[in-house]
């Protein structure tokens, strides 16, 4: 069983959508290791390595994604985590950017899927199923 | 007329408590230094005959029970993967079994480590890493480089489910000594003590007692049951909890404040509140905190050790002695007892100090969040605010002439707002030092345990 953490980064109390992730992940059979809101990069990449996870997904809503996600792909392959897959999606940027921009940006950042305001989880498990090869 | 003596054989006292079962009553406590280098039964006996002397007469027991901390107590290592998670895990279970952690690695063991374990004398290694279904990798190396490199003493394994048949090749092929337990962090944050702590227990009755020199005295006592920590544990859990009518003192601290460590313990849930959100690795109702580098002789040049040259020159000033010498006066000679009024003075700061920080260390902290949804609190640790009592132990309390000055610096006097130390707790002191020997009571009889705690505690106006 492939094992997925998912949690909601930053000073951020979303908590509505990280149980709809939660609930979807675990139905379609992952095992979702799910560390809630107010998380910081360390403890998503803690909870990585204990539980050896495939995948991380990062939440943010509240505009601060990208101060909060920078420098997590440096800090997960100083943690031994060079092959995790790095998943990110939400309002992850303040106003109204343009989302492939924002999207470059983030996968400049080392991010493996970015995801605009909106999404749909069931759009982002097609492409779990498809990268985690199940 | 049953009698009971409980006995605590402790690293610098051995300590007697004799309780008359029918007439629920304490008949007499006395202490005399434990001999564990020579005979263990010398100072056991010298302590018995004080005890005849202040009962007036000698008389018969019919349960002898002993708790034990003699010759370094039990001492563990523990072995995680990650810091934050199974190695805080692993720390907390040792601690929570009544054993010294004193070691602590994290990740893949080195070969200088494992020397370590061998040079310190350890007595039991707690090894653990990855959640259920987690990382295996970890565990099975660090397994393999303790087989290689010799180890025979206890190996407890609690991690990752997942390994556990590798592990117990591992231990088979080396030929340790090797029990398998439930994971100690099965999911993340999440903390399961029960297998591994009893574990630890078991090994504990079978073979360390016996390497502490305690078997000599087997024939005179009944059993030994419980690494002393524990058994205050256990006295402080069923005091705060109460036992069927007895009535119990709720949310309770437990300052013990020794000559090598300050142990504290905290019994009450990590928060009663519905606004905040919690953070880190669960937290135990029952927890124990151990400060190795706090204490009044062996330890207290630790006390000194982290200040900084300009806090130790304004303490010398501000006081009027020389901290750094006096500290290390207590360290070369731990059998100092107080013999004037600036000794007193000393060691009542010194024992202020081990208050103040051991709390620093064992509270929870909170922290305001300004979210676009308003203010959150994200909390880490236990929340103390609202206990009821902090109760002192321990030598330095128990003789001090003011014992409310050291248990107050376990509460907020400096005004930090995020530590959240105890608010207006009532104060307690162990004057008879009975908490260890009503933990050993409290397996047989754990409503008289109470109802001797409950009377014999003295409360400070």
């Amino acid at each position: 069983m492939k094992t997925i953490v998912i949690g909601v980064i930053g000073a951020d109390v979303h908590a509505v959508g990280n149980k709809i992730i939660d609930y979807t992940l675990v139905n379609s059979g992952y095992n979702v290791v799910n560390i809630g809101v107010l998380s910081s990069q360390e403890d998503f990449i803690n909870a990585a390595i204990e539980t050896d996870a495939d995948l991380i997904m990062v939440s943010s809503l509240y505009g601060h994604g990208e101060i909060d996600c920078r420098g997590m792909r440096e800090k997960c392959i100083e943690s031994g985590l060079e092959d995790i897959l790095l998943y990110v999606g939400g309002n992850i940027v303040v106003g109204k950017q343009e989302f492939n921009e924002v999207k470059e940006k983030f996968v400049d950042m080392g991010f493996d899927r970015v995801y605009p305001p909106g999404t749909s989880i069931d759009n982002a498990l097609e492409d779990i199923k498809e990268d985690l090869g199940e | 007329m049953p009698n009971y003596l409980l006995v605590d054989f402790g690293s610098t006292f051995t300590k007697l408590c004799s309780v008359d079962i029918d007439a629920e009553k304490i008949l007499g406590t006395s202490a005399h230094y434990t001999t564990v280098s020579e005979d263990i039964s010398i100072g056991y006996n010298k302590a018995l005959n004080l005890l005849y002397d202040k009962i007036g007469k000698k008389i018969e027991f019919d349960q002898v029970i002993a708790c034990s901390s003699a010759a370094g107590g039990l001492k563990m290592a523990a072995i995680g993967l990650v810091e934050e998670l199974t190695v805080e895990a692993a720390k907390r279970v040792c601690l929570g079994a009544g054993a010294k952690v004193d070691l602590v690695f994290s990740h893949h063991l080195t070969k200088n480590e494992v020397r370590r374990i061998i040079k310190e004398d350890i007595d039991i290694i707690l090894l653990s890493g990855g959640s259920d279904g987690g990382n295996s990798e970890n565990v099975i190396f660090n397994a393999i480089l303790l087989g290689e490199m010799g180890i025979k003493i206890p190996i407890i394994y609690a991690g990752n489910k997942s390994a556990e048949d590798d592990i117990r090749d591992i231990f088979e092929k080396y030929d340790m000594d090797g029990y398998i337990c439930d994971n100690v962090m099965p999911k993340i944050n999440k903390l399961n003590p029960k297998c591994a702590r009893k574990t630890i227990r078991n090994i504990f009755l079978k073979q360390i007692i016996e390497a502490k020199g305690i078997k000599k005295i087997e024939s005179e006592i009944d059993r030994v049951i419980l690494p002393t920590p524990n058994a205050v544990l256990q006295a402080a859990k069923l005091l705060s909890e109460g036992y069927m009518e007895e009535k119990g003192l709720g949310d309770i601290v437990l300052i013990d404040i020794g000559g090598a460590t300050t142990d504290m313990y905290s019994i009450c849930y990590a928060t009663s509140r519905s606004d905040v959100i919690m953070h880190g690795l669960e937290e135990a109702f029952a927890k124990r905190t151990v400060e190795g580098d706090l204490g009044m002789r062996y330890s207290a040049p630790g006390i000194v050790k982290s200040l900084s040259e300009q806090e130790i020159a304004f303490i010398n000033k501000e006081k009027n002695i020389d901290i750094v010498k006096e500290v290390n006066e207590r360290y070369k000679n731990v059998h100092l007892l107080p013999h004037d009024e600036r000794d007193e003075f000393i060691d009542q700061f010194l024992a202020e100090m081990c208050a103040y920080r051991s709390m620093n260390r064992h509270c929870g902290r909170i922290h305001e969040v300004i979210t676009p949804m308003g203010k959150v609190f994200n909390q880490s640790g236990k929340d103390l605010t609202s206990v009821n009592y902090v109760i002192g132990t321990g030598g330095v309390v128990i003789n001090s002439k003011k014992q409310k000055e050291i248990l107050n610096q376990t509460t907020n006097i400096l005004n930090d707002q995020t530590q959240l130390r105890p608010k207006d707790p009532d104060f307690l002191v162990d004057q008879l030092y009975i908490l260890a020997p009503m933990g050993l009571l409290a397996q047989k009889d754990p409503r008289l345990a109470l109802k001797l705690m409950k009377e014999n505690l003295k409360e400070l106006k």
